[in-house]
């Protein structure tokens, strides 16, 4: 076995061979293949933005590093994988943000979005080291653009990734691989041997072998369960069948149970996910940005029994587009659709399946299977109930019906003119809200309120410490960033503590 | 899966483009990358000639693909470097004129092997023909050198009318595709427009995916294709800046060719043909050893044959001017005529016109960012 580098914060390794071919002092080399059979000093589950950060911090610290990704490489990173951007405070406008961000104006929006429910020293740590980490993780190779088409109100507060997440990942994989972090794609951690809050070795499971795999520390980064159907019946029953999971199949939270199971706290709701409406023609697993749909303010959105269940001009984006999901997941079916006419189908972002159409109410119901008088008397309805005013998608405006129940408060308009069309819209589930609790090293918090030994976690494992519940843009992102980077330094700094220590006492 | 289906569309690769145009829409991800995409967003719906503009506005650097969560193997099967390629390599058969020449892109490494074999045993066999062995094999040094084996006159009628012909083939090609694209011919009139594409083709800043560099053999941005093609593009450049200065020379100056080393057109033309022997080796090479997802394999027989063409242009002009003054100088010298006779003649009907059509996609494009950018905000 190589000797091991002397593991001191002051003496990190030499960053310097960056981009050179070679090897590092202490054995690690890149482009070969990664040996379980060695012992390292941080394991790193998961293979997102979290899990990266976190080995990228820890190997920069002087650690050894073996990532390991349960996904094949092409599928690496889960849910970063479908993201595109985040949500950094800062100062001053940038080449790539269009004005200064403040930690309290971004406390705020956090405070807004969760109601209230966040550890508040957990969220306001973040939100000062995101101002670091927005050029930390461009030292990654990380590259920014100004904010994307159609999603200018983000122009501001979110920094877009240049090419998207996978971009993102790309440079992020690149950076590691470089650095001497070792890799290891479709390796399952199946079971993990933890006691009293001291992780001792993880089981892996990989070309159909288990190895024990040691190492002095554990950070988990690898998501929450939302590609867990069974897991999700819990909260939600059958109903769960028909739900659609945005991301990768491999999100299926096998970690985060056994971190539960072996007496960490548990932070979140546990039944509750982030749904939003997609198209119910998508994929069951990893259909991404491109099946989500914003349309609902443009027309009505009926389910299966032709008939409107909720206000579809209450809020304006991005919250109407959270509340959607769980609306449809409380209908009949799990299923609604969203009915709108010719001049509405231009105005908003096109998306992958185009819409059923037809030149009657009638025969568009017949096409989508409803009944066809059930769903022509509730347009017939809802036109006679819109009163005159002056459209505008872009604020509240003073378009609404009157007398109706549900009400449509903003953005009513007949729908009247042919041809007419409709998406067919099921619950997408993009995350979950249970997880691990954390301090502010990213150190998991045990069932009694101790600190775990040497067991961190970063990103959705961890995010409802900051969110516990609700969204804003970009904010799953800074979660796995800011709390990689402190779960890496954490965990190097940690084995430091320990080698000192025993050196001192040798 | 029930994905968008493609209306009506001149062929596969085409429909194929407008259902990967209408994922890429949706998602938008890749539009700090390159021009295709805040092109694509312009658009709603894609009818082949907006694909076919789309298409010649892609420079091919790969990143698109590198970072698309929806790449193979993902059901979506999302790649567009490789299917612009074969929409883009369809286009230039589509718009070759006379229509009657279009199959010659069908076998193009085939063809254009034949007409530079036809070529160059043409020259050599009018060589032989006009001139005394002792001639042809004689060494001739001093002003009008070359003239003693092919009469000035007689060079500058076949080459000039080869030449003429070439252009009016790429014109009637480029108004082909200026018309497809659903253009008014003004555009290309514009300054604005014209000089922006001018510094976006002279920097090919749409092939360094999005700033890293484009895209070859894996994930790592390592591939120096740019490098090559400015070798490349600029050896062509200054080669023809050679011939220009030599005809100045001979018809401004009364100087007669072959010029001393030192003389311009000679430099020009020398450091024009090292570009043109590393660049178009270089691409060679980076094409074979291109992830095979970004290749479009089909027209390999294309791009090889144009870059060979441009190859030999290079390398036989340099052993020309090497060995002008000894007695090889006679089949060298039919040599490089008969390889750049059949450059000419097959401008218009091999790879070359990627750079007119890409220009012009460029110009247009200059003018739609121009035209967003004046645009009231929203109104798109």
């Amino acid at each position: 076995m190589p000797a091991r580098p002397r593991l001191d914060a002051a003496n990190p390794p030499d960053i310097s061979a960056l981009g050179r071919r070679g090897a590092w002092p202490d054995g690690n080399s890149w482009g070969s293949m990664t040996d379980l059979s060695r012992r390292y000093d941080v394991l790193v589950v998961g293979g997102g933005n979290a899990a990266l950060c976190a080995a990228i911090a820890a190997r920069r610290a002087g650690a050894s590093v073996l990532v390991l990704e349960a996904a094949p490489k092409f599928y690496r990173g889960g849910n970063t994988r479908h993201t595109r951007n985040m949500r950094c405070a800062h100062d001053s406008a940038t080449e790539t943000l269009s004005g200064p961000y403040t930690e309290e104006e971004f406390f705020d929006d956090l405070l807004r979005v969760t109601g209230g429910r966040t550890d508040e020293d957990l969220a306001r740590l973040m939100i000062a080291e995101s101002k670091e980490v927005l050029d930390w993780i461009q030292a990654q190779g990380v590259r920014f653009q100004p904010s994307l088409g159609g999603t200018l109100s983000l122009g501001r507060t979110n920094s877009f990734f240049l090419g998207g997440g996978r971009a993102m990942l790309n440079a992020l994989y690149l950076t590691a691989e470089r650095l001497g972090v070792a890799v290891r794609y479709e390796a399952e951690v199946v079971g993990l041997d933890i006691a009293d809050g001291m992780f001792l070795a993880a089981t892996v499971r990989t070309e159909g072998r288990e190895h024990r795999v040691e190492a002095d520390m554990l950070i988990t980064a690898c998501g929450g369960f939302e590609a867990n159907i069974e897991w999700l019946k819990q909260g939600w029953g059958e109903a769960a069948e028909n739900f659609l999971i945005r991301g990768t199949p491999y999100n299926r939270g096998t970690v985060l149970r056994m971190l539960l199971d072996a007496g960490v706290q548990p932070i979140g709701d546990p039944t509750q996910c982030h749904a939003v409406a997609i198209d119910a023609r998508a994929p069951k697993f990893d259909g991404g940005i491109i099946t989500r749909l914003d349309c609902v303010v443009f027309g009505i959105v009926v389910n299966r029994d032709g008939q409107r269940f909720y206000d579809e001009g209450e809020d304006i984006w991005p919250k109407r587009y959270a509340i959607w999901g769980r609306l449809v997941a409380q209908q009949p079916g799990q299923i609604a659709y969203i009915v709108f006419d010719a001049p509405a189908l231009t105005q908003f972002m096109p998306s992958l399946y185009p819409p059923i159409t037809a030149d009657s109410i009638r025969a568009l119901a017949e096409k989508l299977d409803l009944d066809p008088r059930a769903l022509e008397a509730t347009v017939a309805r809802f036109n006679a109930a819109v009163r005159p005013g002056t459209f505008d998608h872009t604020i509240l405006d003073d378009c609404r019906t009157e007398g109706l129940d549900p009400p449509k408060t903003h953005w009513a308009r007949r729908i009247e003119t042919p041809p007419f069309h409709a998406y067919p819209v099921r619950p997408g589930i993009t995350f979950t809200y249970l997880g691990v609790r954390v301090d502010r090293e990213a150190r998991m918090v045990m069932a009694d309120g101790t600190r775990a030994a040497n067991m961190f976690a970063a990103g959705e494992i961890m995010a409802g410490n900051v969110l516990g519940q609700g969204y804003a843009a970009g904010i799953g992102m800074t979660i796995g960033s800011v709390f990689g980077r402190i779960a890496g330094r954490a965990a190097a700094a940690e084995l430091h503590r320990r080698r000192n220590a025993r050196r001192d006492a040798a | 899966m029930t994905l968008h289906t493609p209306p009506g569309h001149a062929s596969a690769p085409l429909a194929e483009a407008d259902r990967l145009m209408t994922v890429c829409n949706s998602c938008r991800y890749c539009e700090g990358l390159c021009a295709v995409f805040p092109a694509m967003e312009m658009r709603r719906s894609f009818a082949d000639g907006d694909l076919n503009y789309l298409a010649n506005l892609c420079h091919a650097c790969g990143a698109c693909y590198v970072d698309c969560q929806f790449a193979p193997p993902h059901a979506f099967q999302v790649n567009v470097p490789q299917t612009l390629a074969a929409v883009r390599a369809d286009s230039y058969r589509r718009y070759a004129w006379p229509a009657a020449l279009a199959p010659i892109f069908d076998r193009n490494g085939l063809w254009i092997a034949l007409i530079a074999a036809l070529a160059v045993a043409a020259f050599i066999a009018g060589f032989v023909a006009w001139n005394d062995a002792a001639v042809l094999f004689g060494t001739h040094t001093g002003p009008g050198a070359f003239y003693r084996l092919m009469p000035h006159d007689a060079m500058v009628a076949v080459f000039g009318a080869a030449f003429l012909y070439a252009i009016l083939a790429l014109a009637m090609g480029l108004r082909a595709f200026w018309r497809d694209i659903g253009e008014p011919a003004a555009t290309l009139a514009e300054p604005a427009s014209l000089w922006q594409a001018v510094k976006d083709a002279a920097t090919l800043r749409n092939l360094d995916g999005g700033g890293v560099g484009c895209y070859g053999a894996d994930e790592r941005p390592t591939d120096n294709r740019r490098l090559y093609h400015h070798f490349t593009f600029y050896g062509f450049l200054l080669c023809f800046a050679a011939t220009s200065v030599a005809t100045l020379h001979h018809y401004g100056l009364g100087r007669i060719a072959p010029y001393p080393w030192w003389d311009l057109p000679v430099v020009l033309g020398t450091v024009g043909g090292i570009g043109l022997l590393i660049g178009p080796a270089g691409l060679l090479a980076a094409k074979w050893t291109r992830d095979p997802a970004l290749r479009d394999d089909a027209r390999f027989g294309m791009d090889a044959a144009f870059l060979a063409m441009l190859f030999l242009t290079s390398l036989t002009g340099l052993l020309l001017l090497m060995l002008r003054a000894t007695p090889a100088m006679g089949m060298l010298l039919a040599l490089h005529l008969g390889v750049v006779f059949a450059f000419f003649l097959t401008m218009p009907y091999g790879r070359f016109v990627h750079g007119l059509y890409r220009f012009a996609a460029l110009v247009r494009y200059a003018k739609e960012r121009r035209q967003m950018a004046e645009a009231p905000a929203g109104s798109a």
